[in-house]
C-alpha cells in the first residue's frame, strides 16, 4: 500500500503550509526518544545516514506515513538540515514571582528565503501537550510570505492563529516558512519538541500520488459562492485564511497555483483564471 | 505617575472601519504583559471601535506601489495603526 501523500492533501500543505497527524508515533519510540541522546549532524548529510540504526529518530522517519509524506514533499533521499530538541521548561518560582514566562515571538525560521521549493521541518511532539504548556503556535497559510525571521515578531496575534495541543507522538510537517513561535510554559511539566529540517537533492515535481491528481485546468465562473461543492484540489488552493487582508487574498491564490503547477510539473495548470488572465500573451 | 499603552492594529484594508486581522499590545504602565499568542480573539472588530474606547491614533501605514517585479509579491500585513493610551504606573 502506498503512504504517498494524495492530492488534496498535498493542495492543503501548498495552500495552508502544514499537515498534522495526531498521535501517528508508537509510544515505544516516544519513551526512547525521551532517553536517548541526539546526534550531531553537519548540514547535507543525507537523512538516512544522521540517525544510528534501530534510534527512536531512525525508527521514526522509518514509519511508513513519515516516509510516504517526506517523499511526497521533498522527492527521494532528502538531505538533512539541522535538528534541534526545544526544551520549553516548567515555569520556575522565580518566574512566577515576576508574572510568569513570556512566549517566543512570532517568527520564520531561518533567512529570507526566494526559492520555488521547499523545506520541510518535521515538528514530532513526544508527550501530551497541553494549552498551559505553551505549544507550538503557527498562522496557517503565512508560508508563501517573503519575510526574514524575527522581523515579524510585531505580530503578538494574528487570526487564525492554531496552538497545538495534541496527544503523545503528533507529528507536524511545516512548510519552512510558516509564521510560528513557541508558547510560555505556564505548566509544571516541561514540554519537549523535536524539529528536524530536511531539503530536498532532486526537484519536488510529481513526488506525490500521482494518479490521484486531475491535470484538467479548472475555469468557473469567479465571485460565485459555492458552500455545497465537494471538497477539490481546486477549493482548497483557492481556501481563505482569517487573516487574510482583502487585497491579498487573490495575491496568495496565485503563489498557491504557482506552487502547484511547479509541484505538478504543467506550467499552464490553472484554476478559475487567476494566473492565466495575468499571463495573456494578447495584452503584452 | 502616567506612562503610555501601546495598541497595535492591523486591518483588513487601509480603512479605519475595517476588521482587525491581528493585533499587538504593550503596556509602560507595568500592569499588563502582553505577548505572542497571547489572545485567539481581537480585542475590536475595527479600528473605529478602538476609537470609540478611548484609544488615540497616533499613526497609520502609508499607501507604498509595489516595486517594480514585486507586484505580486506576498510579505508582511500592510495595514498597520498604532494607537496609545496614557495610564496611571501600576505599584
Amino acid at each position: 500500500m502506498s503512504h504517498l501523500l494524495g492530492a488534496r492533501d498535498m493542495a492543503r500543505f501548498v495552500a495552508r503550509g502544514f499537515l498534522r497527524f495526531d498521535a501517528v508515533v508508537p509510544d515505544a519510540i516516544n519513551r526512547a526518544f525521551l532517553s536517548e541522546s541526539v546526534p550531531e549532524a553537519a548540514p547535507g548529510t543525507p537523512l538516512a545516514n544522521v540517525y544510528p540504526h534501530g534510534s527512536a529518530l531512525a525508527r521514526l522517519l522509518a514509519l511508513p506515513l513519515v516516509q510516504g509524506a517526506l517523499e511526497s514533499l521533498l522527492g527521494p533521499a532528502p538531505a538533512f538540515d539541522h535538528h534541534y530538541k526545544h526544551e520549553n521548561p516548567a515555569a520556575s518560582p522565580e518566574q512566577r514571582a515576576r508574572g510568569g514566562p513570556t512566549s517566543q515571538h512570532t517568527h520564520q525560521d531561518s533567512s529570507i528565503d526566494v526559492q520555488r521549493g521547499f523545506d520541510v521541518q518535521l515538528m514530532y511532539y513526544p508527550h501530551d501537550v497541553t494549552r498551559d504548556m505553551g505549544p507550538t503556535r503557527f498562522v496557517p497559510g503565512t508560508h508563501l510570505r517573503t519575510v526574514n525571521e524575527l522581523s515579524l515578531a510585531r505580530y503578538q496575534n494574528i487570526a487564525g492563529q492554531q496552538h497545538l495541543v495534541c496527544p503523545a507522538g503528533t507529528l507536524l510537517f511545516l512548510h519552512h516558512g510558516i509564521w510560528h513561535g513557541g508558547g510560555a510554559n505556564q505548566s509544571a511539566t516541561a514540554r519537549t519538541m523535536f524539529k528536524i529540517r530536511m531539503t530536498p537533492t532532486s526537484p519536488q515535481v510529481r513526488r506525490f500520488d500521482v494518479p490521484t491528481l486531475s491535470l484538467t485546468a479548472v475555469s468557473r465562473p469567479i465571485f460565485v459562492p459555492r458552500p455545497d461543492e465537494p471538497e477539490s484540489v481546486e477549493s482548497i488552493l483557492l481556501g481563505v485564511e482569517p487573516w487574510f487582508e482583502h487585497d491579498t487574498a487573490q495575491l496568495e491564490w496565485m503563489a498557491r497555483i504557482a506552487l502547484w503547477r511547479h509541484l505538478i510539473g504543467h506550467p499552464d495548470w490553472d484554476v478559475d483564471y487567476w494566473l492565466t488572465r495575468l499571463h495573456n500573451p494578447a495584452r503584452r | 505617575m502616567m506612562r503610555q499603552r501601546v495598541l497595535v492594529l492591523y486591518l483588513a484594508n487601509s480603512a479605519l472601519d475595517s476588521p482587525v486581522i491581528a493585533w499587538a499590545s504593550y503596556d509602560g504602565t507595568g500592569a499588563r504583559r502582553p505577548m505572542a499568542g497571547d489572545q485567539d480573539a481581537p480585542p475590536y472588530s475595527t479600528g473605529v471601535h478602538a476609537l470609540q474606547d478611548g484609544w488615540r491614533l497616533f499613526q497609520a501605514s502609508t499607501l507604498a506601489p509595489p516595486l517594480p517585479g514585486q507586484e505580486l509579491a506576498v510579505s508582511y500585513l500592510k495595514y498597520e495603526f498604532w494607537f496609545e493610551q496614557l495610564g496611571e504606573v501600576a505599584r
